[in-house]
């Protein structure tokens, strides 16, 4: 009895052992987030507060709240975020409901136009809506020669153009994960619906959509999140017109080397960051994001 | 035709022409977003300083002015081998951490999990400034090493996403019967599990040479001095005024980016013959 009982330890403690190792495994992984991520934004965050004078205090917090312009720049941060998300769920889930309702081979030729530009570096996407939206750019000739406007409209260097490039940008994000979850929904239920007499209609508002805001959710949550942080299309697209938070950070730093100001600045970027990845957990599943989805 | 269009097109009858403005707004979503980054390529061979299209004249101009640059080459030799390195760092310690995590059943690793895919979480910016204060202190910035580390950094959500979930569907069992069997569970892992999964694996290597490939923010504070990325270069073209040879670097991204994908796609649909 004795016997089995120390077997059984020494198992137990193979197996711990055992765990420990392969948990090893993942270490040299860690250790690079740990050196390249979390010591230098914890530094930041020490940083942010540090005053001009280098003792503790908290004005660049203050000054956040005081100037007007900061105020301006979260504004529009916010602003743009939700523009973009909402404009990519209103374009973005037709389409992937109308992929989720064709022969999954049609399907996967769709598809590909979803993930041509998923792959294609973003700056070139963003370069190639500069030279569409310019002064004298396709967009504006066109549509004069098609007698649209008469005028060229000033399309980039702009709100416009910082949405249109943006949203273009966001959409794979978004299509992704909400096409995952319209599939996986089960067509009898559908079948079920019409039977008990719902109209076409109806059964779409009812049945399909509730079934499919999962995924929609988690890839709304996800173009949020990105475009809180976005730097390099509403750089090149805003013209410096549109100040995301994102820009004002590399600016204080590029010309002012304000590492105070910077580190204040991403920091309140990333508590926002979290604090709507937090709620939006609170409400659903955010595996899916992660590789749970499709 | 007009039969066609009233039939029923799914599963609550609803018919094809009643769905026609669905069918359209797709289609036109669909050309937009593809066409835009498809224009860049003829305009690429315009020979007009003022990108046209069509082209009045064609030329390679912009090509022989790209690879006449040392300036533009040496930026391409820069991010290729950043690319590559990359690829080489972040595809081996993601694939063992994706490993590590998915065998080993201790009670955090959930916590490393969430730890390992920050990088996907975290606004890039932040990363950045923060890998450039960290670099001047253990003074490896503008150096190869700092931007390969930085990029790893990127990759490794990705690596551990895409082969966790390919792990998740490999049948453990057997692993366990080779190990029941005699062999270590390294060798296990390399002659059974690794086969099992290559697929995925190859899909994070290519997932992690385009990540650092494409990157701009890092690249733009931590590589520099006589190391910038191609990236780097035509962000800050592009602030400037509208170069012409960008359109030709961006037909030859999109070219890179389309093998890339090309390949994903030949390995990735082995998996399901």
């Amino acid at each position: 009895m004795a016997v089995t009982d120390m077997n059984a330890a020494g198992l137990r403690r193979d197996e711990r052992l055992e765990r420990l190792r392969l948990f090893g495994l993942a270490s040299p992984a860690l250790l690079l987030v740990l050196v390249v991520l979390v010591i230098p934004v914890g530094w930041l965050f020490y940083v942010s507060f540090v005053g001009a004078d280098g003792s503790f205090s908290l004005e660049n917090y203050e000054r956040m709240i005081k100037r007007k312009s900061y105020a301006r720049i979260f504004w529009t941060t916010f602003k743009v975020s939700l523009l973009t998300t909402g404009l990519c769920i209103l374009i973005g889930y037709p389409l992937a409901y109308f992929m989720s309702q064709l022969p999954r081979k049609l399907a996967n030729l769709c598809m590909i136009t979803v993930l041509l530009p998923f792959w294609t570096s973003l700056l070139v996407r963003t370069y190639a809506w500069l030279v569409l939206l310019q002064k004298n750019g396709l967009v504006n000739n066109w549509a004069i020669s098609l007698g649209l406007w008469d005028e060229p409209l000033k399309l980039v260097h702009n709100l416009n153009g910082t949405l249109i490039g943006m949203v273009h940008i966001m959409l794979p994000f978004l299509i992704l994960p909400t096409y995952g979850a319209m599939t996986a929904i089960d067509r009898d239920y559908l079948k079920a619906a019409s039977n008990l007499g719902a109209s076409p209609r109806r059964a779409f508002w009812t049945v399909f959509l509730p079934l499919s805001t999962p995924g929609l959710f988690a890839g709304a949550l996800m173009v949020f999140i990105l475009c809180l942080g976005f730097f390099v299309t509403p750089a090149v697209l805003g013209g410096g017109k549109v100040i995301l938070v994102s820009m004002k950070i590399v600016s204080n730093i590029e010309l002012f080397v304000n590492w105070g100001a910077a580190s204040a600045l991403g920091v309140v970027l990333m508590v926002l960051t979290v604090a709507v990845l937090w709620v939006a957990s609170r409400f659903l599943n955010l595996d899916r994001m992660t590789g749970g989805g499709h | 035709m007009m039969t066609w269009l009233r039939s029923p097109a799914s599963e609550t009858q609803i018919t094809h022409v009643q769905r026609l403005w669905l069918y359209v707004f797709a289609i036109i979503t669909m050309i937009l977003l593809v066409l835009p980054t498809l224009i860049v390529i003829p305009m690429s061979f315009s020979d007009s300083q003022y990108l046209e299209f069509p082209p009045e004249t064609w030329s390679f101009r912009w090509y022989e002015h790209y690879f006449a640059s040392e300036e533009w080459m040496q930026a391409t030799r820069t991010s290729f081998k950043a690319a590559f390195f990359t690829m080489l760092v972040a595809t081996p310690i993601g694939v063992l951490a994706a490993y590590g995590l998915h065998a080993s059943k201790l009670p955090f690793i959930r916590a490393s999990f969430v730890l390992l895919i920050t990088p996907m979480m975290v606004p890039v910016v932040l990363i950045a400034i923060g890998a450039f204060y960290a670099y001047v202190k253990l003074q490896i910035l503008y150096t190869m090493l700092g931007l390969v580390l930085a990029h790893s950094l990127l990759a490794i959500p990705l690596v551990v996403i895409v082969t966790g979930s390919a792990l998740k569907g490999f049948d453990t069992n057997l692993e366990s019967a080779a190990r029941s069997l005699g062999a270590p569970r390294w060798k296990a892992f390399l002659t059974i599990t690794l086969p099992q999964i290559r697929f995925a694996v190859v899909t994070s290597a290519l997932l992690a040479f385009l990540t650092s490939f494409d990157e701009v923010v890092i690249a733009m504070f931590v590589s520099g001095g006589d190391n910038p990325t191609l990236t780097r270069n035509m962000f800050n073209a592009l602030r400037d005024q509208i170069d012409p040879t960008i359109a030709s670097i961006s037909t030859l991204m999109i070219v890179v980016t389309t093998l890339m994908m090309a390949l994903a796609q030949i390995f990735g649909q082995q998996r399901n013959p």
